[in-house]
């Protein structure tokens, strides 16, 4: 299917996703400001918002199905199979938060039913961020996504932490924006645009492979993004954000809002800048010592929760080998392990949701002792998830696993790929503790575990994370031929290898 | 027999009716009540043992693959779920499908709690090990190679001893740190030959036949084959997960990681570290590296035995020294030495597990394994004593049991190539006689001095049944070993060709002059 971006249809078309999304989303606010603050109001938003990304993901699919291809020069919205593809992820994930997000809004007594709304809004901002092949538009997602987030990570008002976690990543955020934006300005002083592919070409043309003020503008988007995923050494705001979040908004965070900084990063760095020696290198070393420090850090922690946010930041390390390897079997790599990151990722979180109350920041890894004699299908999914984490075989995150090992390896970056299995086996530490709490230790108590429960929506969500894990452990072909598609619809005509980087 | 199960088609449908059969069985158990899971498990692990047994009569004695089933898994990335079997595998697989029934029968009273997921994580466990034995495909093995982990960290960590925790996780780093580098090193040699021939494979065949296509890093990615392989075996110094895994492991626990998972690593260097690095294999400098680490653990191994108290640790030991023996068969890369060394796993397997098994029927008694609890067994536990004197005969390698056929070869093929190697390595069999039979001597005579001692009840009948099978086969081994030895030459006399002719050494293929070697 043919679309004409010159014309109104044509644009309505291609933006039909975002705009179903936009228009559930302000209807919902309507909706939810008319409501009272009490759990079936609550409820009831919380369901019309499973429908609107329901209906998102439906037309996305459409556009994917009948293959939507630009007639003439892309400005905006790209129309390629990369955008599709994040874009399900996203509602993958913001689908799964509102599964979660059921139950646990009303254990905690966060009757705000605004809560799904951004949720909605924050999802909405990854499809433009995803989807965009313009730097501003990017920066506009990006805004739209963080502030939803800054507000999300503080809805529980009574929590202290919530507070401090919405103050520390509204503060830091705005610092990452503003590196973003004086990146977006660098580059545009280079090329003279702000569109990836216009990029592309001013710098073929103009021979641009080593100008400082492309390079600069280069690092400072770096640094900008590297805040948003949380990449060492610009994590600092992590852990104390991920602690003090509601954990089904921590899940969201680590999982969606993660991926979204990625899948904007692929794309600019793949569709602008690719091939050029600028970045590289230092996605090389951003991508090591993400690895090596979320692992180590990982390592020393206690608490669940805490472990498992540093732990969302040596994944980070991980897909940053992918994207280092700067081509579509690396792009390829990160679409299939953010398939499988946001499926494990939540589903542990889901789990630690379940486990604890008021935020469950004391919940150690030791109070999961005994925890599979009393909840067995409890035990067992988190055990799938851990494992996975860990890229253990049978399960998603090894073949995602494989799969960014593959790309690191074709790329010739045997170095990063050894640090990767290196980084795996210190994370064995961390993952398997759990594991081990769960089965081998007894329960401190008869009564312990007795509240924990999921509540209905959570379970089915759980059952459904723990099965698609499995599921693209064994037969992962379909995923993998989709994450190959959507990576090859990213690779510029030409290429750059001609540019080297002279002195 | 043979035309018989040819005429069923046994062939096509033998191997993956082995793989299946117990996760059936595991699904099944967990299915049931947990009171009929033992026999569940029984029922499944006999029914596989019979269904493997046709392999020995359909085996063709020749150096090709058999039984082989190849289908497409991931097609996008070369992968095919590929398996097969030959002389080298066979009798792992058989010896895998005999511990099984006996290690349920072994765990029948020693587990007394959640006996479903145990039984269950057996069986998982066999399907585990088996696929290990029987993948020809990079990808499928090293799947394989990881799941089996689990199913082992859970037996151990759960129904394991006092210090279970700490053995489980140093069980699963130790293996998991040595696969991952060699997942790294299939990663390159697979992207290096896709570039070379253009065509992308993780088949076993296709990474054998264009491997020179590696040659500038050959060392690098044999050394992240041997570590894998030479933590599992293990290989002094990568053993010091061996003791803490197999003491705190239950008694089926024990029996199955020294019988069948420590093969796992030497089965890892014949079928896939000597043919695809055979350069690297014959040089010098690498082959004294290897033959002396497996000389100093056979030696090692038989020292620290003789002041092991514990009995399990005891045998624990001797593991380390016996497979040492199995190394150094392999290096010394004769054909004499590396039927030995076949052999020496399978006779390993039943020796040790043997070991264990009484060790664990010791420990039921007594609730302990200080051997210094024990003594004048023989006159309480007849039945008991001679079993545990044949065994240990068997493990010390008496001519006439299983073990000296197996070490006889070894030494004989290794001395052709590495005579002081050989030499040394002798002084290995006297050592492992000082320290079983002091051993047997402290448990079964002197003078039973302790009255807890007295009251012991003889061997049960079950317990008799699960000792009657590898008596028979200590015997068997021991006296005719031409059968296994006949299906074990084609293959390893293949590997030790083809090794010795890509690195362009003089053959050593053949048998020598005298007629020592076909007893």
């Amino acid at each position: 299917m043919l679309v004409d971006l010159a014309t109104p249809a044509g644009v309505t078309l291609a933006l039909t996703p975002e705009l179903v999304l936009t228009v559930w989303t302000l209807g919902l606010m309507v909706v939810a400001a008319w409501r009272h603050r009490e759990p079936q109001a609550s409820r009831e938003v919380g369901l019309l918002a499973v429908g609107g990304l329901a209906a998102a993901a439906l037309s996305v699919t459409w556009l994917l199905v009948r293959g939507a291809t630009p007639a003439g020069p892309v400005v905006m919205m790209a129309l390629d199979s990369y955008r599709y593809a994040t874009a399900l992820i996203f509602l993958l994930g913001a689908f799964l938060t509102v599964m979660l997000s059921l139950g646990y809004v009303e254990r905690e007594a966060i009757q705000i039913p605004e809560y799904y709304v951004l949720i909605l809004l924050a999802t909405l901002g990854m499809m433009f961020m995803a989807g965009s092949v313009d730097l501003v538009v990017i920066f506009l997602g990006l805004e739209l996504m963080s502030v939803a987030a800054y507000v999300l990570a503080g809805i529980n008002r009574r929590n202290v932490f919530a507070a401090e976690a919405a103050f520390k990543y509204f503060l830091l955020g705005a610092f990452a924006s503003a590196f973003f934006l004086y990146g977006i300005a660098l580059t545009y002083g280079a090329t003279g645009a702000t569109n990836l592919i216009t990029i592309r070409q001013r710098i073929l043309e103009l021979g641009l492979g080593s100008n400082l003020m492309l390079a600069m503008g280069v690092g400072l988007l770096l640094i900008g993004f590297g805040f948003k995923i949380a990449a060492v050494p610009f994590h600092m705001w992590t852990p104390d954000v991920y602690d003090g979040a509601p954990t089904p908004v921590t899940a969201f965070m680590a999982a969606a809002v993660k991926a979204a900084g990625f899948a904007a990063l692929v794309r600019v760095l793949q569709q602008a800048f690719e091939g050029l020696p600028l970045w590289q290198g230092a996605v090389w070393w951003l991508a090591a010592i993400t690895m090596v420090a979320g692992n180590l850090i990982a390592l020393a922690q206690r608490q669940l929760k805490r472990m498992l946010a540093y732990s969302s930041i040596a994944h980070a390390g991980y897909l940053l080998v992918a994207v280092s390897s700067g081509s579509a079997l690396g792009g390829g790599a990160f679409l299939f392990y953010a398939l499988a990151y946001t499926l494990m990722t939540i589903g542990a979180f889901a789990v630690l949701a379940a486990a604890g109350t008021g935020g469950e920041r004391e919940v150690l890894i030791d109070d999961l002792s005994g925890l599979a004699a009393r909840r067995p299908w409890m035990a067992a999914a988190m055990t799938v998830f851990l494992l996975s984490l860990l890229g253990f075989p049978g399960t998603a995150g090894f073949m995602g696993k494989w799969y960014i090992l593959s790309a690191a390896i074709d790329a010739d970056q045997r170095l990063l790929a050894v640090i990767l299995v290196g980084a795996s086996v210190l994370s064995a530490g961390f993952y398997l503790p759990p594991i081990m709490a769960m089965y081998m230790r007894p329960a401190p108590s008869a009564a312990a575990h007795e509240e924990t429960r999921l509540s209905g929506a959570a379970r089915w969500a759980v059952a459904v994370m723990a099965a698609g894990v499995l599921l693209f452990g064994f037969w992962p072909n379909r995923a993998l031929e989709a994450a190959r598609q959507g990576a090859e619809s990213l690779r510029p005509q030409t290429s750059y290898t001609s540019l080297g980087g002279g002195p | 027999m043979g035309d018989a199960l040819t005429g069923l088609g046994y062939q096509r449908w033998a191997l993956d009716a082995l793989l299946i059969l117990p996760l059936v069985g595991a699904a099944v158990v967990l299915w049931r009540p947990p009171s009929e899971s033992k026999r569940l498990a029984l029922y499944c692990t006999l029914a596989e043992f019979l269904l493997s047994l046709g392999l020995w009569w359909t085996f063709r004695p020749n150096a090709a693959m058999q039984f082989e089933v190849a289908r497409p898994w991931i097609p996008g990335w070369g992968i095919t779920y590929h398996v097969g079997v030959d002389g080298i595998s066979l009798f792992l697989v058989l010896l895998t499908t005999l511990t099984m029934p006996l290690a349920v029968l072994g765990s029948w009273t020693y587990i007394t709690r959640h006996e479903r997921p145990y039984y269950a994580l057996l069986l998982v466990l066999t399907t585990g090990m088996l696929g290990v034995f029987l993948a020809l495909d990079l990808f499928v093995f090293y799947v394989f190679w990881e799941i089996m982990l689990i199913p082992m960290y859970f037996i151990i960590g759960v129904w394991g001893g006092p210090r279970r925790l700490y053995a489980a996780i140093k069980f699963f780093v130790y293996t998991f740190l040595g696969s991952l580098l060699m997942l790294v090193a299939i990663l390159t040699i697979y992207f290096a030959l896709a570039r070379a021939t253009g065509e992308a494979s993780f088949e076993y065949s296709h990474f054998v036949r264009h491997i020179e296509y590696v040659r500038p890093w050959a060392l690098w990615l044999f050394a992240a084959f041997a570590l894998a392989f030479a933590i599992k075996v293990p290989m002094f110094p990568f053993h010091t997960w061996l003791p803490d895994a197999h003491v705190e492991a239950p008694t089926a626990g024990s029996v199955i990681l020294a019988g069948i998972l420590l093969k796992m690593g030497t089965y890892g260097f014949l079928r896939f570290a000597l043919p695809f690095f055979p350069a690297v294999v014959m040089d010098p400098v690498i082959t004294a590296v290897f033959v002396t680490l497996a000389v100093v653990g056979i030696l090692y191994g038989a020292l620290v035995c003789m002041v092991q108290p514990d009995f399990k640790k005891l045998i624990a030991y001797s593991s380390v020294s016996h497979l040492g023996f199995v190394m150094l068969g392999i290096w010394a890369l004769t054909l004499q030495s590396v039927q030995g060394a076949i052999l020496i796993m399978i006779n390993h397997g039943i020796s040790t597990g043997a070991l264990f098994f009484l060790a664990g029927m010791m420990y039921e008694r007594r609730h302990t394994r200080d051997l210094a609890e024990f003594g004048g067994l023989a006159k309480v536990m007849p039945a008991f004593a001679a079993a545990l004197t044949v065994v240990s005969l068997s493990s010390i390698g008496l001519p006439g049991t299983n073990g000296f056929v197996g070490e006889f070869l070894v030494l004989l093929g290794a001395f052709r190539t590495h005579p002081w190697a050989a030499a040394v390595a002798a002084t290995g069999v006297i050592f492992a006689a000082a320290y079983l039979l002091w051993a047997i001597q402290r448990i079964l005579f002197q003078r039973l001095d302790r009255p807890e001692n007295a009251s012991l009840a003889d061997l049960s009948a079950r317990e008799l049944a699960v000792l009657a099978p590898l008596i028979a086969g200590i015997v068997w081994i021991g006296i005719y070993p031409a059968p296994i030895l006949r299906r074990i030459e084609p293959a390893a006399r293949a590997l030790v060709t083809q090794v010795r002719q890509a690195a362009g050494a003089p053959p050593l293929a053949q048998r020598p002059p005298e007629p020592a070697a076909g007893r």
